[in-house]
């Protein structure tokens, strides 16, 4: 209750979207925050991927751009501008 | 719900046994390769998969949707362990996209292969054979098993190979179109040349699509939309195994030359006057 509202926050793009988050979130704390799984997801942080094993180091600043991806159903070509894509 | 069993095209005793399908360091015994886009859910698709008794899924790296209540990874529904999951880059346009998308795929963890496809026409979703290349030139460099979605050129084909392409995918047919086979010459002429297995990619639309390409005597087919798209996709998905191994075997089998004249299969001398 102490903490409620009294955080700072910056703000970040994350799948082409921006989104305020909490200051000092890490990789692994960003997909926490957003109640992913961090096994099932790979991250790229202004366009470098991010390795697993340092989901726990990576510290985002304000203005980074973040896709997170995972496997979906697929077989061939898919619509261009399917809004899922990056 | 019955699990198929995954075996090879069974020749029955006296036959031509047929050999394992070796696929850069795995080998696998069903010939036939799937998709997982396009079913209606997730149950159809997971029972449609098991009855085609394919080993190796085809899956396409996409955004999280964060604004769905929970994780929605294909990962929950097919097993790794199950299944050896092959990341694709469907729908890139360009090689510089397509290496991304590939990264993307292997930085999940599970191996570093890559079935590579890069479209060039947006009507027809026909290859770009040239940014083909060079992704796929990028990538060996760079340590994948590149699998090459291509159409029915030789001379690409071949280009491919030189390139370290554990496999060449040339289509039957535009992806999606359902008309199956239309250019056998080409297929196994591709088929003579190479040494790396060859995959027909894309085209097929039913079992006689499905047998008719393995009777050129290609290693196997890849196919998504004949099964997702088909009214009862769990019957598809048995008629295109079945499909597959009959034609496998016609082909390990060796066919009657065809001619256009009639020939009597009954003795012609004998005949009452």
């Amino acid at each position: 209750m102490s903490d409620e509202g009294g955080g700072e926050e910056i703000p970040l793009t994350v799948n082409g979207k921006d989104r305020a988050v909490p200051a000092g979130l890490t990789v692994r704390g960003l997909l926490e925050h957003l109640e992913l799984v961090p096994e099932l997801v790979v991250v790229e942080h202004n366009r470098e991927i991010v390795d697993r094993s340092r989901y726990s180091e990576v510290t985002l600043e304000a203005g980074d751009r973040l896709e997170l991806v995972h496997f979906v159903g697929g077989g061939k070509a898919a619509e261009r501008d399917l809004e899922n894509r990056l | 719900m019955t699990i198929e069993s995954k075996d090879l095209a069974d020749a029955g005793p006296g036959g031509v046994q047929d050999e394992p399908f070796l696929l850069g360091d795995r080998e696998f015994q069903s010939r036939l390769i799937v998709g997982t886009g396009k079913y209606r859910d997730n149950e159809t698709m997971v029972r449609a998969i098991r009855a085609s008794g394919s080993e190796m899924v085809t899956v396409a790296v996409r955004r999280v949707e964060l604004d769905r209540s929970k994780e929605e990874s294909i990962l929950h529904q097919l097993s790794p362990e199950e299944f050896f999951i092959l990341p694709n880059t469907a729908g890139c346009y360009t090689a510089e996209e397509a290496v991304r998308y590939a990264r993307l795929g292997r930085a999940a963890g599970l191996n570093e292969w890559v079935k590579l496809e890069v479209i060039g026409d947006e009507s027809t979703l026909l290859p770009d054979v040239h940014a083909t290349l060079e992704a796929a030139r990028i990538l060996v460099d760079e340590g994948f098993k590149v699998m090459a979605y291509t159409n029915e050129d030789l001379v690409t084909a071949l280009r491919l190979e030189d390139a370290g392409c554990i496999s060449v995918m040339p289509l039957a047919s535009p992806i999606g179109s359902g008309l199956g086979l239309v250019n056998p010459y080409y297929i196994r002429e591709i088929k003579s040349r190479l040494e790396v297995p060859v995959i027909v990619d894309a085209g097929v639309g039913t079992a006689s699509d499905a047998c008719a390409t393995m009777e050129q005597g290609v290693d196997g087919v890849l196919m998504n939309t004949a099964i997702a798209a088909a009214d009862h996709p769990t019957t598809m998905a048995r008629a295109m195994k079945l499909g597959i191994q009959a034609g496998r075997l016609a082909y390990l089998a060796g066919r009657m030359p065809s001619r256009e004249i009639a020939v009597p299969s009954s003795p012609t001398h004998g005949m009452l006057d």
